[in-house]
């Protein structure tokens, strides 16, 4: 692994996406810096309303308007920023080079035409075929997702579909021009486990056919340890920490990670006593600390912290905290699992 | 041993008709929500109950609360048929069996204070005057961790984790005996799950609760239960201690289950082998033939489509251990 730098894929740099709302300023994403490699799958994960869904429609230019805008960053793709692209190339950009899959296909799915019209529909737009082409390239992927019975669901509207069905249509359709970055926000939340072991491994399979790059987004610590290879944590609008799955797993160094790894339930788990919660809540966006951002429910805050706030620092290789102590939990000085 | 059991459920069933036509409504055939289950809860006990959407389990929860009624079995509790009481003896009793629903934002009413909330059910059993109330309201407030300064406020005003506390004090205000927990913590943060499921635990020991802990995250209900059923397509395929189920499960159906669960741990990941289940649950109203798993059992035979297997008692160790399966501990290869 020597092309480091020709191994990424996209880089986000110092993204800053707010809303504009009556009651204020949002900072829904603010000061994002992450970059995403060839063939890897990234993880973000962080509390409800902390940013990640907000930074994936950012890089697609998605983002809700008119109370949304990107406020600053640059998202370099193929040597180009995307956030200079004019609607045309943007078009051109979207379902093509980088889809999405969303939680609930049913939102993402029109429901009065056929699953057949609209697979079909992508492949017209973007690869420019012919109907009885895009018919047969249609089939071949509605097979390729294990749709059952795939030539006569062609002609199904989404409503005959299962929630799991439905999802598989909006992966054909994600991998339709075989995309280099796909971005899955919560693509199985809404599915039942079963099913979503299988969307999950389709997912991780069709990444290797067409070495493609995977953003997943989850509240589901046990999804990101099974298929990402680095992580991004993310607290209240900034990555908190920012590293491979194993040290986000076994070496975490930001309180706020370390916390989430002590209140998750685990199967495999002798029935223990207690939980260990991060007690307290999340700041509003609205009305952020100048300090660290994550101080007020922190048990390790110490004077030092009451500085401003702590830039990501990579304190060992490719391994990055936005904590005053975090080198104290690297040296062993804090233990992380204690209590 | 008998009264050992707080509650007992016996071939309870609970089909849901379907209707078509607007004048003329055409019996049109019936869902088997629930088909012929059979569990009990120790006194003190949590049982968890497990299984994908539209399995039953809500249904479940529901017959024994009387809020649908069933279609045949029965439910014993503390020695009495609930399905015999006449409604005066329903609603005495009711004050013993509470419920904690799924989601904290519909549940609340938006236009009652949490005060409101949580003294309604005084209300509804005319206990104490007011001082006392708002006195109890406040104790109640602060049992389950809320500021009880904040009995003013309403459900809006407060977070996902400290609205599931509101309903979490409500449904104690009459010191229940029996908890029914239907999926009190699928709609929160992890960090905010593991709070909530702290103060159920803490207050099952405080008040000797027995808790129906019902959820489709099979390590949510493994960390608080001590025995576990599981369902699938309204039926109970498995039921066994905690322990047992998980390292020992029976039923294909429950090692499907268990497989596809990652475990927050990427080591154990990479090495852990997975058996990915095919298929979809199928439709409740048109169930399959047979056991109602085999269209997707990779362990599937001819009988398995033909005869439809029991609940039977498997136990090695002298806990009951429970599987519905012609067979039974075969593993999935
Ligand atoms: N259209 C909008 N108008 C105003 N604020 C918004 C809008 N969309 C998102 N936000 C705010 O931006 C923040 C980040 O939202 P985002 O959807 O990215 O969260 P998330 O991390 O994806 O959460 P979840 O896990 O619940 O999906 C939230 O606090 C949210 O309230
Ligand atoms: N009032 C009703 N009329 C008709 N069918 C119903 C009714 N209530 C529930 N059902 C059906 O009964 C079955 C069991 O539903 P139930 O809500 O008990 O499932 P569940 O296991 O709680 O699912 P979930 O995990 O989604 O909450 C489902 O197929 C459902 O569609
Ligand atoms: S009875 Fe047959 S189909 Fe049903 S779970 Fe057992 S092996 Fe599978
Ligand atoms: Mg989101
Ligand atoms: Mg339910």
């Amino acid at each position: 692994m020597t092309e480091t730098e020709n191994n990424k894929i996209l880089e986000v740099k110092n993204l800053s996406t707010y809303f504009y709302t009556d009651d204020g300023v949002v900072k829904a994403v603010d000061d994002v810096s992450f970059d995403l490699k060839k063939g890897e799958t990234l993880g973000i994960v962080g509390e409800t309303g902390c940013g990640k869904s907000v930074t994936a429609l950012s890089i697609l230019r998605l983002i809700p308007q008119p109370l949304g805008r990107i406020v600053a960053g640059e998202i370099i793709f193929e040597g180009r920023d995307l956030l200079k692209l004019g609607q045309k190339d943007l078009q051109n950009l979207r379902g093509n080079k980088i889809s999405m899959i969303f939680q609930d296909p049913m939102t993402s799915l029109n429901p009065v035409y056929t699953v057949g019209n609209q697979v079909m529909e992508s492949l017209i737009v973007h690869r420019k075929l012919k109907k009885d082409e895009a018919r047969r390239e249609g089939l071949k992927l509605l097979e390729m997702v294990g749709i059952p019975e795939f030539k006569r669901r062609f002609n199904n509207y989404p409503h005959e579909f299962s929630g799991g069905m439905r999802q598989r249509v909006m992966i054909a359709m994600a991998i339709a021009n075989s995309p280099s970055i796909l971005i899955a926000d919560e693509p199985t939340t809404a599915l039942d486990v079963t099913v979503q072991a299988q969307i999950l491994e389709l997912m991780d399979e069709l990444k290797y056919k067409t070495n493609s790059s995977i953003i997943i987004i989850t509240h589901d610590l046990g999804v990101v340890a099974k298929y990402a290879n680095r992580v991004m944590v993310m607290y209240a609008g900034k990555p908190v920490e920012f590293s491979s799955v194993d040290n986000i797993f076994y070496k975490p160094a930001h309180p706020y990670t370390i916390g989430l790894m002590k209140s998750v339930t685990r199967l495999d788990e002798e029935k223990r006593g207690k939980l260990k919660p991060i007690e307290g809540l999340p700041p509003s966006l609205i009305d952020l600390p100048k300090f660290c951002i994550f101080r007020a429910r922190c048990k390790y805050a110490c004077d030092e912290c009451k500085g401003e706030y702590p830039p990501l620092k990579e304190i060992e290789k490719d391994h990055f905290v936005s904590c005053y102590r975090g080198k104290e939990f690297m040296e062993g000085i804090i233990e992380r699992f204690d209590n | 041993m008998e009264n050992n059991k707080l509650l007992e459920v016996k071939n309870l069933k609970k089909y849901f008709n379907l209707r078509s036509g607007f004048l003329f409504q055409k019996f049109t055939g019936s869902v088997k929500a629930v088909d012929d289950i059979s569990f009990f809860i120790k006194r003190g006990e949590t049982f968890g109950l497990v299984g994908e959407t539209g399995c039953g389990k809500t249904t479940v929860a529901k017959v024994i609360l009387r809020l649908v009624p069933q279609t045949s079995g029965e439910a014993t509790y503390n020695g009495v048929n609930l399905f015999k009481l006449n409604s005066k003896e329903m609603f005495k009793i009711r004050r013993e069996i509470q419920v904690i629903f799924q989601d904290p934002y519909a549940s609340l009413s938006p236009r009652m204070t949490v005060g409101d909330i949580i003294n309604e059910p005084f209300e509804i059993h005319k206990i104490g005057d007011k001082r006392k109330r708002i006195k109890k309201v406040k104790e109640l407030l602060r049992v389950v961790g809320l500021n009880p300064e904040h009995i003013h406020r309403y459900p809006h005003e407060f977070s996902g984790g400290q609205r599931q506390r509101v309903g979490v004090a409500r449904a104690l205000a009459l010191t229940p005996k029996l908890l029914l927990c239907d999926e009190p913590v699928s709609a929160l943060d992890v960090s905010v799950q593991a709070q909530i499921l702290n103060l159920l635990t803490d207050l099952q020991k405080e008040f000797n609760l027995t808790y129906l802990f019902i959820a489709h995250d099979l390590s949510v209900v493994k960390h608080v239960s001590d025995r576990i059923g599981v369902m699938y397509l309204g039926k109970m395929v498995e039921v066994a201690k905690s322990e047992d189920l998980y390292k020992t499960p029976l039923h294909p159906y429950t090692m499907g289950l268990l497989s596809a669960i990652p475990i927050p741990d990427p080591e154990l990941e990479r090495k852990r082998k997975r058996i990915v289940l095919e298929g979809d649950v199928p439709s409740p109203i048109n169930p399959p033939s047979g056991c109602s798993f085999h269209t997707r059992c990779p362990n599937a035979q001819d009988i398995c489509s033909m005869e439809e297997p029991e609940l039977r008692d498997y136990s090695k160790n002298g806990n009951e251990h429970l599987a519905a399966c012609f067979f039974a501990g075969k593993p999935i290869v």
